[in-house]
């Protein structure tokens, strides 16, 4: 069962340039396909016919013929390259979003993302470096593949991992019972429900899809995280945007989104990346435009993941901030509640707007409703009657636009509030896409054991399949099975005559 | 009065004679040492050669030139061809021997051998000098010169036999135990373990009662191991099936507190997979009844072995339990089954050549390795025996692929991974199993043996090349002919399988899972009048080809891949500590095994993807 993951014959991919948002981002393939692969959704000259060593304009498209960017693509023909390999470097705007789409559909259109330090690796094994150039190397991969393994342990915690490692120790049981019927077939065994069998392919299966689809519309991968400024007009919501936005001007990108209709500000805080609405002011709709307006403010909180509730200490009375918060908040979404103009009223406090929250109590009253933690339920007069706690007295967040007063604080609780919701879990982009990748091996894999159950292909056919499921679920999780097979035939079985 | 010899072979059972057959077949002076000539080639437990992944092997060693599946093939008195109703990959044939026929038929082959020479003692030493083998010590204190020494001790090295509260030195039942050879090795510095094996109670046939008990026949057309012109069984003979019971394992659990293997006396471990009568009831005490298999020792003896009953409890608890189990109730006891400790030597100390690291052309194979069977014991000697011969010539070694045979997974996991419990071989610890069947062995491996300079291999030789051939005509005959609607579309609708709306070729049908080449041919008949110019074997091959082709390609290219790896060879002499990228734990594991290629490294247990890169970044091309 030791497939290796050097696999050294094969196209690979990977991000060149840093991590993060930048200007341009560097996407390296290196080897035989590496010019086939690139020139498959490049429109622009046919590149099979370009000398190494020239760049070339053209636009990456998908197979649907959207335009994912417009790009710079160098050629390095065999072996007159970095890897001694065909290498092509496409150089694309700096955004995440861009980056992974690219990488994607260069996957699918078959190369496989690098291993960590792979590219030097092969420059090594083709002649392209000596050996104390190489001594570097190694210790770098050492380093990153620790690196990356704690990124990936990181993501680990989540629940999906946790969900396949489940699903992939069912699939153990059933390969055993299998491994048991085939090498153990003189004796009194008990035999691999089919039926059984297809029905849990068929379960892993439709898991594995869920999260390839999620991975490949991923939220954060694609859209990052969905946040909502809203507020009554004037309360300063253009001006924090524009404070959160100076302040990091040069990692700040704007996207048309080529399906959508609106632009969004994108801001980077440590490398996770709040798409932020700009939303009209909300207040009782005196024409039907307005309401119009209003309604969509309303539509655009519910599909966010991140409320930013901005408010003016001077102007804005408590029952009128209790009043829009009871409107704007629904199930899923988290709250900052942010106290704009502090320097204009700097005594302001949050029990003045909260005077029945309980500091610590998990009870909060608005008007006549009333909710409490783990109760669930909002009684009384509420607009919902299914919140969860809306805000902490965390979500507290007094600021001064204007004079850019408290923003990194701001900031800082925006970061807390992604970490503490389910959003963590999508974790980072580059990660994600080694498991898509994964994930679809073991999702093909799957299917020919499915096809081979349907067909009544003998055992020993299926069990082949059902191994290289485990291998790539093992590549998810971590755990990589060598032994787990007979180990658990013999904890489990009475075997032998 | 001795010559100096090529290689000398220390015990002669299976690992030792296909040992002292390979090395003088490659032309080495052999002397086979061993400490009683009438129990050569002993088959120490059941009279039964191959089984699942076990057969394999047989026809493994076979198609090397081994005589294991020859002498099978003329003494055996059953044979099966075990799962038969799964894919080809799982067929695997099983014999039952006739064991004084077995033992006889294995040394008057090894008899007409010129290149072997005989010694009856115990060898108790070796000679080594400047960290080479020259030659081993007997008891009698004869220093009998060689250039190469295979020890193949079996569980002969410090033996003790467990029988309830009785214990004493033995190597097998009425033989004693070989002293001194362990002592000297771990002083040169090797690591000694234990381990512990079993065997069932052997009894009187003629006390049996027959109808009680299940009837498992041969084969009706039996098959044979030899790939070389053995002759076909005619005459078999029947094994029985009967179960123990709830008052079987009651009267069993009564001698528990008299059992060696529950009052802790027998420190080795024992194999899990072929666990004595009293640890299965023990650890499976949900399990009402254990199946036995009642199976003749031979043509012309009553003596029976009880396949299952595995036991070190004490005699008269084995009687009175095996008389309660139906058709054993008037029985009558031979000898009581066993439990045996014995030394074995980590095989981590070895290179995949099964030379040890630590002394020059000294080579251990079979149970002193760990390992536990006569296929496993018969291949490594195989191996063993070649490598000495190629040791001594200053020749290239010869070491298997896992990709390439049973006996390559074998040994590679022995050397890589080392055992804690005897080792058997198991169809699951192959990754290409899918290659590496029964039916082609002798395509996998025979060129091979052939061209190392393996002398008796020519029949074997020319019925592979009519054989590929054989199989290249038959697939393109089926992927030329065509067959009409009106030939087929009754017999598949009945098989549940699309029938067909026009002339489609033979091989399109074939690719169908259920239609097989023996009905094509009742149907068609052009097909049978084409095949009937081919043997069995090769038509059977032929069809395998063209309907699995799909797995056996995409098998192939994960082969492939494996194999830039397995081409990167590493030195002996490396110095893997200096290497700091390395984790400790690879630094030190890859020190101690000495891996021959990347390959192998990425097997060993604590070397982690990316202390392979290292490693390939330092050794690079």
């Amino acid at each position: 069962m030791a497939y290796t993951s050097h696999n050294l014959n094969d196209t690979i991919v990977a991000l060149a340039t840093p991590p993060g948002v930048g200007a341009i981002g560097v996407i390296r393939l290196s080897g035989e396909e590496a010019i086939d692969i690139v020139n498959q959704v490049f429109h622009g000259k046919d590149l099979k016919k370009q000398t190494t060593h020239t760049i070339h304009f053209g636009a990456i498209r998908d197979d649907s013929g959207r335009i994912l960017d417009e790009v710079l693509v160098s050629l390095f023909v065999a072996p007159k390259s970095y890897t001694g390999e065909n290498v092509v470097e496409v150089s694309c705007h700096g955004s995440n979003y861009i980056i992974q789409e690219v990488i994607q559909l260069f996957i699918e259109k078959g190369a496989r993302t690098a291993q960590p330090g792979e590219f030097t690796l092969r420059a090594f094994l083709n002649g392209r470096m000596d050996l104390s150039q190489a001594e570097a190397v190694a210790d770098l991969i050492s380093s990153s593949s620790k690196a990356s393994h704690s990124i990936a342990m990181q993501q680990m915690r989540g629940g999906f991992s946790d969900e396949i490692r489940k699903l992939r120790q069912q699939l153990i049981d059933f390969a055993s019972l299998i491994e048991l019927e085939l090498d153990f077939a003189e004796e009194d065994v008990e035999f691999a429900n089919r039926e059984a069998l297809k029905k849990l392919v068929e379960k892993i299966q439709a898991v594995l899809r869920a999260l390839i689809q999620s991975f490949k519309l991923g939220n954060v991968l694609k859209h990052g995280v969905n946040t909502v400024i809203a507020g009554r007009p004037n309360a300063g919501k253009s001006t924090l945007l524009n404070a959160l936005l100076n302040e990091e001007r040069a990692i700040v990108s704007e996207i048309a989104g080529t399906t959508r209709d609106t632009i969004e500000e994108v801001l980077n805080i440590k490398g996770v990346e709040f798409r932020i609405i700009d939303t009209a002011g909300i207040r009782e709709a005196e024409d039907a435009i307005e309401a119009m307006g209003v309604e969509k403010t309303m539509q655009k909180v519910q599909q966010s993941a991140l409320l930013v509730y901005v408010f003016d200490v001077v102007k804005t009375q408590p029952a009128e901030v209790q009043a829009d918060l009871a409107k704007l908040i629904h199930e899923n979404v988290q709250v900052l509640v942010v106290a704009n103009k502090m320097d204009l009223n700097p005594y302001t406090k949050f029990e003045h707007y909260f005077p029945k929250w309980e500091v610590g109590s998990g009870k909060w009253e608005v008007g006549s409703g009333k909710w409490e933690v783990g109760s669930g339920k909002w009684e009384g007069s509420s607009p919902s009657s299914d919140f969860r706690l809306p805000i902490s007295d965390f979500a507290w967040v007094p600021i001064s636009a204007i004079h850019g007063m408290n923003i990194e604080y701001l900031k800082e609780k925006l970061f807390e509030a992604v970490l503490s919701s389910d959003m963590a879990l999508e974790g980072t982009v580059v990660a994600n896409v080694r498991h898509y990748e994964a994930l679809q091996k073991a999702d093909e894999s799957l299917g020919r054991v499915m096809q081979g159950l349907n067909e009544g292909v003998a055992s020993d056919f299926v069990a082949m399949d059902i191994r290289q499921a485990l291998y790539f679920l093992g590549e998810i999780t971590g755990e990589i099975s060598t032994d787990d097979l007979l180990g658990n035939i013999f904890s489990r079985f009475c075997i032998g005559k | 009065m001795f010559p100096e010899y090529d290689v000398i072979v220390v015990g002669a059972g299976h690992s030792g004679c296909e040992a002292a057959v390979a090395a003088a077949n490659m032309g080495s002076r052999v002397l086979l040492a061993t400490m009683n000539m009438t129990t050569i080639a002993q088959m120490s437990c059941n009279p039964a050669m191959g089984g699942v992944a076990k057969g394999q092997i047989v026809r493994e060693i076979d198609a090397l030139g081994g005589y294991s599946g020859i002498v099978t093939d003329h003494t055996m008195v059953q044979f099966r061809m075990l799962n038969r109703s799964k894919g080809p990959a799982m067929w695997s044939p099983r014999a039952q021997s006739d064991r004084l026929l077995f033992a006889q038929k294995w040394r008057s082959m090894l008899e007409q051998n010129p290149n072997i020479d005989f010694w009856q003692e115990m060898v108790t030493g070796l000679v080594v000098k400047d960290g080479r083998v020259k030659g081993v010590r007997t008891g009698m204190g004869l220093e009998i010169p060689a250039k190469a020494v295979v020890l193949t001790n079996g569980t002969f090295l410090n033996g003790i036999i467990h029988i309830g509260e009785k214990q004493f030195g033995g190597g097998r039942a009425g033989e004693k135990a070989a002293k001194g050879i362990t002592e000297q090795l771990v002083e040169l510095g090797f690591e000694a373990g234990r381990m512990k094996t079993g065997t069932p109670p052997r009894v009187d046939g003629r006390t049996l009662n027959w109808d009680a008990m299940e009837v498992q026949p041969g084969d009706e057309n039996p098959g044979k191991f030899s790939y070389t012109d053995t002759p076909k069984l005619e005459k078999q003979l029947p094994c029985h099936i009967t179960y123990t019971s709830p008052e079987v394992h009651e009267i069993l659990r009564t001698g528990f507190d008299r059992s060696p293997m529950f009052n802790g006396r027998i420190q080795g471990l024992g194999p899990r997979y072929c666990p004595s009568i009293e640890d299965k009831i023990d650890r499976f005490a949900d399990k009402d009844r254990h199946q036995l298999f009642v199976e003749p020792e031979g043509w012309d003896t009553v003596e029976i072995y009880v396949n299952g009953f595995s036991s070190s409890l004490p005699e008269d608890v084995q009687y009175k339990a095996l008389r309660t189990v139906p058709g054993f109730e008037n029985m009558k006891m031979f000898r009581p089954g066993y439990a045996i400790e014995y030394d074995f030597f980590p095989p981590t100390q070895l290179k995949t050549t099964l030379e040890t690291h630590l002394i020059k052309n000294l080579f251990f194979a079979g149970q002193i390795n760990g390992t536990t069977g006569y296929e496993e014991a018969g291949c490594q000697g195989l191996m063993a025996g070649i490598n000495a011969h190629l040791a001594v010539k200053e020749e290239e070694p010869f070491i298997l692929k896992r990709s390439e045979a049973y006996i390559g997974v074998l040994i590679d996991d022995l050397v890589n991974k080392g055992t804690k419990e005897p080792y058997r071989m198991f169809t699951s610890r192959a990754e290409y199993r899918i290659l590496l069947r029964q039916d082609n062995a002798d395509l996998r491996l025979t060129p091979l043996a052939h061209k190392l300079g393996m002398n008796g291999l020519e029949e074997r030789l020319e019925r592979v090349r009519r054989k590929e051939d054989a199989a290249r005509d038959i697939e393109k005959f089926f992927r030329e002919y065509s067959v009409e609607p009106e030939q087929l579309n009754r017999y598949l609708e009945e098989q549940g399988t699309a029938p067909i709306n026009q002339k489609v070729k033979l091989h399109g049908i074939l690719l169908r899972p259920q239609i097989d080449i023996p009905a094509l041919r009742r149907l068609v008949p052009g097909v049978d009048i084409f095949l009937q110019a081919y043997e069995p074997e090769f038509v059977e091959l032929a069809e395998i080809n063209m309907k699995y082709e799909g797995y056996i390609g995409r098998e192939r290219e994960q082969v492939e891949k494996m194999n830039r790896l397995e081409a990167v060879r590493l030195s002996d002499s490396f110095d893997y500590q200096q290497l700091h990228a390395l984790s400790k734990e690879a630094r030190d594991k890859l020190t101690k095994i000495k891996p021959r290629t990347i390959g192998q490294a990425s097997r060993i247990s604590g070397v982690s993807p990316a202390d392979i890169s290292v490693l390939l970044v330092h050794m690079g091309r």
